[in-house]
């Protein structure tokens, strides 16, 4: 896995309080790891802050699962 | 009770009456205030005043790019920003058959669009800190309302049904959102008042005068605190009993 990855995923465990199994490729992070719509607001600030990059709001609607994250935040980078 | 010793205020309108008491009261429970308002000099008296703690910050909020930048100069001077009293406030008053959409435009503006910018733009750092408080100084009318002030009237009122829907967004992060309506106070606005207004005033209100801003500034002292944590969505009315509601 790749480190962008690991670090995606420590953000989603400890701010949703979810066991790390259960962040798959395609979990939604609404509907399978029990956030609300405004974890999700405090996940994009996390992951803007982690990696220093700007997630544009209707990007950050694009991202519903761990993978989206994962995808959007490799390209950002690139 | 009531100690805010660590916490930093952003203040509007603190070159007002109601304003400046606020600023001392949440200064004297121990908080780092930022002042702002259009004129510098009543900042700078007041922070003259406070001494130490106290930055001044002016601020045209009807400018669209000043507003945006002062959240930010405001958490750089005191190093966050955790209560954010939303005081400033302007009338245009005349009947709405008259009324210019310029009087409209303005009095919206600077009494409820700026509000929720300032809002959003402090909700970030509140969020993080699972920690926050706002503060929006409404008005009677906004409740009651009142002929000459249709423009006034719905910022205050709006003003409301904002705090109460942003109140309901945040709640489990540890923010409150609140107003309070105040009635007649005594400050440069009511001033404008001739003594036939005044007296006709005073005859709708059972305490028999006009409040302080002292009064207002009580208020927003424990809305403000960690004791009025459950509290939120809510518009404490400070009126002398003006109106009951
Ligand atoms: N007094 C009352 O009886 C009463 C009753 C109900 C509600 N209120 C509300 O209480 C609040 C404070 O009122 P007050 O009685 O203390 O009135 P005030 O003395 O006239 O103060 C109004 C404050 O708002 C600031 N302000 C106005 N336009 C601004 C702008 N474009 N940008 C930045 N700041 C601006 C003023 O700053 P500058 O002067 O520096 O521009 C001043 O500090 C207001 O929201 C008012 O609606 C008052």
């Amino acid at each position: 896995m790749s480190d962008i990855a690991d670090r995606v995923k420590k953000i989603v465990v400890e701010h949703l309080g979810v066991e790390e199994e259960k962040v798959t490729e395609n979990a939604s992070f609404i509907d399978d790891l029990g956030a609300d719509s405004l974890d999700t607001v405090e996940l994009v600030m996390a992951f803007e802050e982690e990696f220093g990059i700007e997630i544009p709001d209707d990007a950050a609607e694009t991202i519903q699962t761990f993978g989206d994250a994962v995808k959007f935040i490799k390209e950002a980078q690139a | 009770m009531f100690d805010l010793t660590g916490k930093s205020a952003l203040v509007t309108g603190a070159s007002g009456g109601i304003g400046a008491e606020i600023a001392r009261a949440l200064h004297a429970a121990g908080a780092d205030v930022a002042l702002t308002g259009t004129r510098q000099e009543p900042l700078d008296a007041l922070a003259r005043e406070l001494g130490s703690k106290a930055h001044v910050l002016p601020c045209d909020l009807s400018d669209d790019a000043a507003l945006k930048a002062l959240p930010g100069e405001a958490a750089g001077a005191m190093g966050g920003l955790d209560i954010l009293v939303n005081n400033a406030g302007i009338t245009r008053d005349g009947l709405l058959m008259r009324m210019s959409d310029e009087d409209w435009d303005r009095v919206l503006d600077v009494n409820l669009t700026a509000v929720m910018k300032l809002s959003r733009a402090v909700m970030r750092g509140m969020m993080k800190a699972r920690w926050g408080r706002i503060v929006n100084i409404s008005s009677i009318v906004g409740t009651t309302g009142n002929g000459g002030q249709t423009n006034y009237a719905a910022a205050k009122a709006g003003m409301v049904g904002f705090s109460k829907s942003l109140a309901a967004e945040v709640a489990s992060r540890g923010i409150t959102v609140n107003c309070i309506a105040p009635g007649f106070i005594e400050t440069a606005m009511t001033d404008k008042l001739t003594e036939a207004q005044r007296e006709a005033t005073l005859v709708r209100v059972p305490a028999g005068k006009l409040g302080t801003p002292g009064d207002i500034a009580a208020a927003a002292l424990y809305l403000a605190s960690s004791e009025a944590g459950y509290v939120t969505g809510a518009t404490l009315h400070v009126n002398g009993g003006m109106a009951m509601i």
